[in-house]
């Protein structure tokens, strides 16, 4: 509690204490004779110790032609009671109502304070060793190119290059991955990271307003401006309920007791006409109590700022609870093949046909590729794992479109796809796998074929799965493989749909073709690894970029950035959104119900003011209560 | 030019309150006021004095809800 909040629990337990003696007179339950307008006075201080900031607030409004806020409300309900001589409800409404803002205030700061907890990646200090000494200084202050210490249990300050040790980083507060990453000399490090085991040395690559914890923090915090439908409607609804309220009240209290005194029906209910009016302004009170519309107002953002803060835990940035609406209604993902359902790194997966041991021929291959960085020749040189000694290598010439020919320990070393095998005039043999396939031929003999495919990720089978169960209708993958490639994996990992063949200018009109089906309640997510596809990103309903840690211009181009490469996020992204949206459905409806239903027992005078401000203050605390429950996302 | 303030405020209708206020005052183009990160977002208009504009919104914020504070 902050001094503003105890200050307000004092002067709440003060007047409650002096309340209850007077309440119990007042009623006749403890036996007296003090006069009335003794018993008036004497309420008064309970009184005005709790509410008088609520009658000055009121008052100041009023003077800035601002009326109709809750401090007007509570001040007319309260002040009409004690007038019609109910000092006792009248100090017990404001008491309650105190009581409750007490306890929104409270609630707000502790689920702000754990929000904030929850993406406690801000580094304080950096250390810099000088002249053998360690000195801790402003990350702010420390250059591009500065080499800084990170010491086992420090959190990495800024992004850089390790250039002395090794350690395990723990990456769960930017990720959501509990394994540690272990890392070494000329490894990349994010900030945010903190470090397990070893001392590092560090050497800095950005300053630290762009290193990668200070961007996601800016990103979370800037996503809260980016309202959602259910807060406009909220903000919306509050401006026009409270005058409308105010208004029924008015009439309430005026209207019925006219028609009764016009017609006289019924009128011998009542004492007398004093009796009559005083029964309809009483109600009119009541409905006053309820017209605050605190409750919602401040529990949808809530739920979506928490929902926020939860995913963002789990290494899912979302950048606006706009975002996250449109994220529950996600019917149809669209995934760009490369770098998400597959590693986007190409390995040796099979060799064929071949009459020399696979890893002679593997050896073959990759001393003929060494000279190249064409991705297939990387991975033929990582398949044979071993020293590549260049000295054997002679004669080298690259036949674009075909492959490579060198001469590789005095044999003629032919290594490319089919046109090179007539070249060369070997007879080659065909695959049935799918994959890009490399043929290698020595010395003009035909001699096997390597398969090389890009590795399905681990985890790719069971997300889209996954995605099936959290109510994904159609999940469609985009490759530039061609047909027989890309039905292989599609059906590997469970694709409803695949377009094979996609040009990169090609993935905006697939996306397009498929938007036209998407509506308001069946929404098209997009999923590429944010490089190269920042025009598709932006023209789907919600852009997907993944494995973004590092990677500025995916974090920039889309609209929910996850920050390893694990597709399991995609529904767990789903599935919180889903929970959000709920929780605030449920809030609306629980709050709007509850209120409806006491205006009309009000109305009808079944209702009191007691029933008033109960009501209204216990909605409000479950309504806070429920949203915080958007914040839970760690077994989802 | 966008700028951001932190600000101090009681409850979310009354946020809302300040970011109208906010919104009305000349020279400011776009505004949001967070209650979740006590954080008043300005985007002032082009060529407009972002210190003499301020003064302005913090009185116009004043005026709808008296308790508020913005951190200049």
């Amino acid at each position: 509690m902050n001094k503003k909040q105890k200050k307000l629990l004092y002067r709440i337990i003060a007047a409650a204490v002096l309340f209850v003696p007077l309440y119990l007179i007042s009623e006749g339950i403890v036996p007296n004779d003090i006069p009335r307008w003794a018993v008036f006075l004497f309420f008064l201080i309970p009184y005005l110790l709790v509410g008088h900031d609520i009658l000055r607030k009121a008052f100041k409004g009023i003077m800035n032609r601002q009326v109709f806020d809750e401090n007007f409300l509570m001040t007319v309900a309260t002040l009409g009671a004690i007038v019609m001589g109910e000092y006792g409800e009248g100090v017990a409404v404001m008491l309650l109502y105190q009581v409750g803002e007490l306890f929104q205030s409270c609630a707000v700061e502790k689920s702000r304070r754990s929000i904030t907890g929850l993406m406690d990646i801000r580094p304080d200090y950096a250390n810099i060793e000088t002249d053998g000494q360690l000195e801790q200084v402003d990350p702010d202050d420390v250059e591009i190119g500065s080499v800084i210490v990170v010491r086992p249990g420090e959190k990495v300050p800024i992004d850089g290059v390790i250039v002395e040790g090794s350690s395990a980083l723990d990456t769960s507060a930017l990720t959501g991955e509990s394994m540690p990453r272990s890392v070494e000399v000329n490894d990349d490090v994010f900030s945010g990271a903190v470090n397990l085991t070893g001392l590092l040395k560090i050497r800095t690559t950005s300053e630290f307003g762009e290193s990668t914890a200070s961007r996601i923090l800016e990103l979370v915090e800037e996503a809260v401006s980016n309202k959602s439908r259910s807060e406009n409607f909220i903000s919306k609804f509050a401006r026009v309920y409270t005058p409308i309220v105010c208004y029924l009240a008015l009439a309430l209290a005026v209207l019925p007791p006219l028609f009764i005194m016009i017609t006289k029906t019924g009128l011998s209910n009542y004492a007398g006409i004093g009796a009559l009016w005083r029964e309809w302004l009483l109600r009119a009170c009541t409905f006053l109590v309820i017209s605050c519309p605190c409750a919602i107002v401040i529990s949808i953002p809530l739920s979506f700022f928490a929902g926020i803060g939860g995913a963002s835990s789990q290494g899912i940035l979302i950048k606006g609870s706009n975002y996250l609406e449109t994220m529950s209604n996600v019917r149809t993902v669209v995934f760009d093949k490369t770098g998400t359902i597959t590693k986007g790194n190409f390995a040796v997966t099979a060799v064929h046909h071949s009459p020399i041991p696979e890893d002679k021929l593997l050896e073959y291959a990759a001393h003929a590729e060494c000279n190249s960085s064409h991705p297939i020749s990387r991975s033929l040189q990582e398949a044979y794992g071993k020293h590549i000694d260049r000295s054997r290598v002679t004669n080298v010439s690259e036949i674009s479109g075909e492959g490579i020919i060198a001469e590789v320990d005095g044999m003629k070393a032919a290594i490319g796809n089919e046109k090179l095998m007539e070249r060369v005039g070997a007879g080659y043999q065909e695959c049935h796998h799918a994959g890009t396939i490399v043929h290698v031929a020595l010395d003009g003999a035909y001699c096997g074929h390597i398969v090389i495919t890009d590795e399905i990720k681990d985890t790719s089978k069971e997300a889209i799965a996954a995605l099936k169960k959290a109510g994904v209708e159609k999940t469609v993958m985009l490759t530039g493989d061609a047909e027989k490639v890309a039905k292989a994996v599609a059906d590997e990992v469970g694709m409803t749909e695949y377009r094979s063949q996609c040009l990169p200018a090609d993935k905006v009109n697939r996306v397009e073709e498929l938007l036209a089906d998407s509506s308001e309640r069946s929404r098209l997510a997009f999923v590429g690894d944010g490089i190269n596809d920042a025009p598709v990103l932006a023209r789907a309903d919600i852009g997907i970029a993944m494995g973004a840690l590092g990677s500025d211009a995916a974090i920039e181009a889309a609209d929910i950035v996850l920050m390893d490469d694990d597709p399991l996020k995609i529904a767990k992204a789903i599935r919180i959104s889903r929970k959000c949206l709920r929780i605030v459905k449920q809030n609306i409806v629980f709050s709007l119900g509850v209120k409806i239903l006491c205006l009309i027992l009000a109305a009808l005078g079944i209702a009191n003011m007691w029933i008033a401000v109960i009501a209204d203050v216990g909605v409000m605390i479950l309504a806070v209560l429920n949203a915080i429950r958007c914040l839970n996302t760690k077994n989802m | 030019m966008k700028k951001t303030y932190k600000v101090e405020v009681d409850c979310a209708a009354c946020a809302n309150l300040m970011e109208e206020a906010a919104k009305k005052t000349p020279g400011v183009k776009d505004c949001t006021v967070s209650f979740m990160t006590l954080k008043m977002k300005v985007e002032f208009d082009e060529g407009a004095d972002p210190d003499a504009v301020m003064k302005d919104v913090y009185a116009n914020c004043k005026k709808v809800e008296d308790e508020c504070e913005i951190y200049l």
